[in-house]
């Protein structure tokens, strides 16, 4: 059984804050019942065994805390630093975006990798991060035709939000560069690189350098720098 | 050891699932047939949660190196022992070199094979189950192909024993599914609830572990079919634009942004998994209290199943 605890009903950094905070919270207190959540943009999908639990009882417990999620109940979030290859060949929307916003490609990159994004959830795909901080003068409304195949690690903009692509799937978001990093390896011992919280920045990197992270990815020799 | 001659068209290794990476996107995977796989399992000896085999529309052909013992349960499909007629929802011992085949369902989807021990795959995230979408768990993440071999965790021979005929849930021609109505159900017009309670939908040929595609009655929107994405349970019915139901099952994407209209109770998601692509299906909406009293009824009648001495 699952219930929603919705926090609001606006995509904020507020919002999802409070949504983690109280994931956080539920887990740091270990309330009973609770078999596991759901962090969203604005909601907290909490699945629960009505053998372990009474169903009142949890609402009102779900509730009092609700009151006190916010930011200041969370850990401090890891910081990971991404490379980026920002290469018409492998951001395929990289020219068509930058004619569209009026930027020269270089100023767009400037300004992406300039930034640090939120990661508000992880989720639809294994892995795939939906980040938030995407600075006001790069924001495009989504591709009108999404396309079928987006290749992995694809690096993404739509609207206020970022994210990459962590398996081939299809999507709507503008590709502006590649990252050679496995945001979803199922061979590896944690197959999920991103979680909810983290805070990311791109670092810009040419293709020669994409290629050699690549192939030490491959052979799994490489590791992000996460603090 | 186990060597499968003939997968069938999607056979997976299954454990009772992974709990707890939803919020890293990956879904709990597991039985769509939670009832019929731990039958199986108890009928062999195994704990509930021993990895088995759930196979779709059709079982495999498999030959066992030395002595063990499976039950086949869930979709009532003809099994055969070296070339013999066996029972469903019995202990089959098998002698070493033992050739079974598992046919084609006459009823029902999804079959479940249990073996004494339980198959062992590694353990990925705390389960054996194959998530298909993310290459993920059982034999390479992937579907049982020719000549895969499977080894079983040892296990004595179990006592030969059978579920009586009135603990074999029935496959139902047009099940009466169950749900609550929400999260979005406000989003939707009152002749669209009405639709959707009305039905009769068909399951889709395009159903599969992550969701049961349905085509029927079109259920209005009020005002748009997009949400701010959030969380998707075990059983939620998202409504996408064309006004047409998927109900989501154990593979689920863990997130989306359609709205959804109701929930359907975890005790009927093994009915709905049991619905040929062809057939009906309707839906009833329950209340809060009355889903939690079904689902203790359901998980009480679990419990209690065991097989009569054979």
């Amino acid at each position: 059984m699952a219930l929603s605890v919705e926090l609001g009903d606006e995509i904020s950094q507020e919002t999802n804050t409070r949504v983690r905070a109280l994931e956080y919270l539920i887990q740091a207190k270990g309330v009973s019942g609770v078999v596991e959540m759901v962090p969203s943009f604005r909601a907290l999908l909490v699945y629960y065994d009505p053998a372990q639990t009474d169903f009142d009882a949890l609402c009102a417990t779900l509730t009092s805390l609700a009151e006190q999620s916010s930011d200041a109940v969370l850990p401090p979030a890891r910081r990971v630093e991404l490379p980026c290859c920002y290469d018409p060949d492998l951001g395929l929307d990289l020219v068509a975006a930058a004619e569209r916003l009026g930027l020269a490609t270089d100023e767009l990159v400037r300004l992406h990798a300039g930034a640090e994004y939120l990661v508000y959830f992880v989720g639809f795909t294994p892995g795939l991060p939906y980040m938030a901080g995407v600075p006001e003068r790069i924001r495009l409304p989504r591709l009108e035709t999404p396309r079928v195949k987006v290749p992995a690690g694809s690096v993404g903009l739509g609207g206020a939000q970022f994210c990459i692509y962590s398996v081939e799937s299809p999507g709507g978001y503008w590709l502006l560069g590649r990252t050679p990093v496995r945001l979803y390896d199922p061979e590896a011992a944690e197959p999920t690189l991103l979680r909810p919280g983290d805070r990311v920045r791109m670092r810009p990197v040419d293709r020669a350098e994409y290629d050699a992270i690549a192939a030490r990815v491959a052979a799994r020799t490489w590791q992000p720098v996460i603090a | 050891m186990i060597r499968i001659t003939d997968p069938g068209p999607q056979t997976t290794v299954q454990d009772l699932g992974r709990i707890g990476q939803l919020r890293y996107g990956i879904p709990p995977s597991g039985p769509i047939d939670t009832r019929a796989f731990v039958a199986a399992n108890r009928l062999v000896g195994n704990t509930d949660g021993a990895a088995g085999l759930e196979c779709t529309l059709m079982g495999p052909r498999f030959t066992v190196e030395a002595a063990c013992a499976v039950a086949v349960t869930g979709a009532a499909t003809p099994v055969t022992i070296n070339g013999e007629e066996a029972p469903q929802w019995t202990t089959l011992p098998l002698a070493p070199g033992a050739a079974v085949r598992v046919g084609a369902a006459r009823a029902g989807v999804r079959v479940y094979v249990a073996f004494s021990g339980g198959l062992d795959v590694p353990v990925v995230l705390g389960s054996r189950a194959t998530y298909l979408r993310g290459r993920l768990g059982g034999v390479a993440g992937r579907a049982l192909k020719r000549d895969d071999v499977l080894r079983l965790q040892p296990a004595p021979m179990p006592p030969r024993r059978r579920l009586p005929a009135s603990a074999i849930p029935p496959i139902e021609t047009e099940p009466e599914i169950r749900v609550v109505l929400g999260p979005q159900a406000d989003r939707f017009t009152d002749e669209g609830i009405a639709a959707f309670l009305a039905g009769p939908y068909q399951m889709l040929p395009q159903s599969d572990r992550m969701g049961a595609r349905l085509s029927g009655p079109r259920i209005a929107h009020a005002r748009g079919h997009d949400i701010i994405s959030d969380g998707i349970a075990l059983g939620s019915v998202q409504v996408p634009g064309d006004g047409q139901p998927i109900v989501l099952l154990v593979d689920r994407q863990s997130t989306g942004g359609y709205t959804k209209i109701a929930t359907v109770g975890s005790f009927d998601i093994g009915r709905i998994g049991q619905v040929k692509p062809g057939q009906y299906v309707r839906f009833r909406a329950v209340d809060v209290a009355e889903a939690h009293r079904l689902r203790g009824a359901w998980q009480s009648s679990v419990t209690a199943m065991k097989g009569d001495p054979a």
